[in-house]
């Protein structure tokens, strides 16, 4: 499903503050795949999941999405494979828009934004069902601005609102960094869930070794801006939640 | 009475500048200073058509393009060549100066005896009341598009562009696109606000849009200070209110004329009007805590 081959990324090229984010990183991943990312500040992490968003490009090397070349393509562009949940709430809702509005825009994710009208009855109704799975009440509270909401219930609806127009891949950049943690454990269950009952390729970055180590079929530990390590489902099944830990002793 | 239904016309006339601010500055969040030169522009391409005898329906799309176009370029150079939005504002403003003195070749163009929008239909014997039927039924209908706008798929995208960028982008919109065509939209209805103006007053003159940003600012801060104070989030309620804050805004002026200040302090205390309604709601905040 996606296929990073030996991509290189550079900031600030021949200047002092030089810093070489991604090494040569080849990575396949596979339809279905829960992939797990761990790694310091600093080892490539971030940049990584942003080369595979379009979100930065790569100097070198290719992305390849459900067998298309996408490295040249922006991010706007690639939103009808990926949906995307920023470590920070306010950067995956729209604040100022309503709940109801927010959804709209998602459940059309893939599509152009017309000159109709799409939010009805129908619509409205679809969108109370789909909040109540989260069991926070919100489905009676659709026409608030979502940024009366805490940051654990947007990224709650933000994960929702990947699901609503088809979605393949799902990157979660440290999803739960900025949450409590009862919002924390909710989020994680939350994509855990949707994960699976969409059979959605993923990617989730994490500095929580528990999550790392709870959630997902596959481990990658980055450092330096390469791939340290590569655990697979069978590998991932027998590692022993002190053997993580010890990866950053 | 006559006074006070020459500040409604005029409130009127400027509250299409006020509903371009709105785009321009509480949805996208770009100071937009293009403003006082596709204002100008509107008024001007208005004058210069009509003293040509050209009709309605070659004006209006030439005024709506026009200041459409100019709205655009600020859009391009901020978007594209990432230049601060208030330097790209004030670039393509400067450059329409030229551009609008070229198409009047003259500083200052009469519209007496050319026909007008306000020629056009007689809906009241007395010519004022005409002229203000006319410009609510105008006003009233542009709000209706700029409200549906709003409503659509498109809109609700627009929307979300001033809010938070990296949301839109990962749900598939080109949101430099997306500002370009805003600030068209937003200076579209500015330079129908100059349309309308210059055919209010019957003239056209080079200087009339020096300021007039500060108008339209002034218009939405009124508006909203009543919508964060009354937490609206209608877009219909919203768009309304700015058009009465333009209203609003031109009664203060008036008042202000009327009471006897000289009009040379006109300006200034305009400024101080708009900055007293910016800050009174932080100074009554700041005390009550």
């Amino acid at each position: 499903m996606i296929d990073i081959s030996n991509v290189h990324k550079t900031f600030h090229t021949g200047k002092a503050n030089q810093v070489n984010a991604v090494n040569g990183v080849t990575l396949n991943i596979n339809t279905g795949e829960f992939v797990v990312i761990v790694g310091a500040n600093g080892s490539g992490k971030t940049t990584l999941l942003d080369m595979v968003a379009g979100s930065v490009f790569p100097n070198s090397g290719s992305i390849t999405l459900n067998g298309k070349d996408v490295t040249k393509l922006a991010d706007y562009q690639r939103s009808a494979w990926i949906a995307r949940v920023f470590q920070n709430p306010v950067s995956g809702t729209a604040s100022e828009l309503s709940i109801l509005d927010n959804f709209r825009l998602a459940a059309i994710r893939t599509r152009s934004k017309g000159l109709s009208i799409g939010i009805n009855e129908t619509f409205k109704n679809q969108v109370r069902e789909r909040i109540s799975t989260l069991g926070m009440g919100l489905e009676n509270k659709i026409e608030q601005p979502m940024g009366t909401l805490s940051g654990g219930q947007r990224q709650a609806l933000t994960l929702l609102m990947s699901v609503m127009d088809n979605c393949k891949i799902l990157l979660l950049d440290e999803p739960t960094a900025a949450l409590d943690p009862k919002s924390a454990q909710i989020v994680m269950k939350t994509a855990d869930d949707l994960i699976s009952h969409y059979r959605l390729t993923a990617i989730l970055i994490t500095h929580n070794l528990k999550d790392a180590f709870s959630y997902g079929n596959r481990l990658i530990l980055m450092g330096e801006g390469r791939v340290l390590k590569d655990l697979d489902k069978t590998q991932k099944s027998v590692l022993k939640q002190n053997d993580l830990f010890d990866w950053f002793g | 009475m006559d006074f006070y239904l020459t500040t409604l016309i005029q409130g009127l006339c400027l509250s299409s500048i006020a509903l371009g601010i709105y785009i321009s500055m509480k949805i996208f969040n770009i100071p937009d200073i293009t403003t006082d030169g596709s204002y100008t522009l509107g008024a001007v391409v208005t004058a210069v058509l009509l003293t040509h005898h050209q009709p309605v329906y070659i004006l209006l799309p030439a005024v709506i393009i026009g200041g459409g176009v100019a709205g655009a370029i600020t859009g391009f150079i901020h978007t594209k060549l990432k230049i601060n939005a208030l330097l790209a504002g004030i670039l393509v403003m400067t450059a329409l100066y030229s551009v609008n003195l070229g198409l009047m070749g003259r500083s200052n163009i009469p519209l007496l005896n050319v026909s007008s929008l306000f020629t056009l239909v007689n809906i009241s014997a007395d010519p004022n009341y005409n002229t203000f039927w006319i410009l609510l039924i105008f006003v009233g209908i542009v709000t209706l598009i700029i409200g549906y706008l709003l409503k659509t798929d498109f809109g609700i995208a627009m929307r979300a562009t001033g809010n938070s960028e990296s949301m839109v982008r990962a749900l598939g919109v080109n949101t430099d696109r997306m500002k370009i065509t805003g600030l068209a939209i937003a200076n579209a209805l500015t330079a129908l606000g100059g349309y309308l103006f210059s055919q209010v007053q019957g003239f056209t003159d080079i200087s009339m849009g020096i300021g007039i940003v500060i108008i339209g600012l002034g218009s939405v801060i009124i508006a909203e200070t009543v919508i964060n104070w009354l937490q609206i989030t209608s877009v219909w309620l919203s768009l309304g209110l700015v058009i009465i804050g333009a209203i609003v805004f031109q009664l203060v002026v008036a008042i202000t004329l009327d009471i006897g200040v000289d009009p040379i302090y006109l300006k200034a205390v305009t400024a101080i009007f708009v900055l007293l309604i910016v800050s009174l709601p932080r100074i009554s905040l700041r005390n009550s805590k």
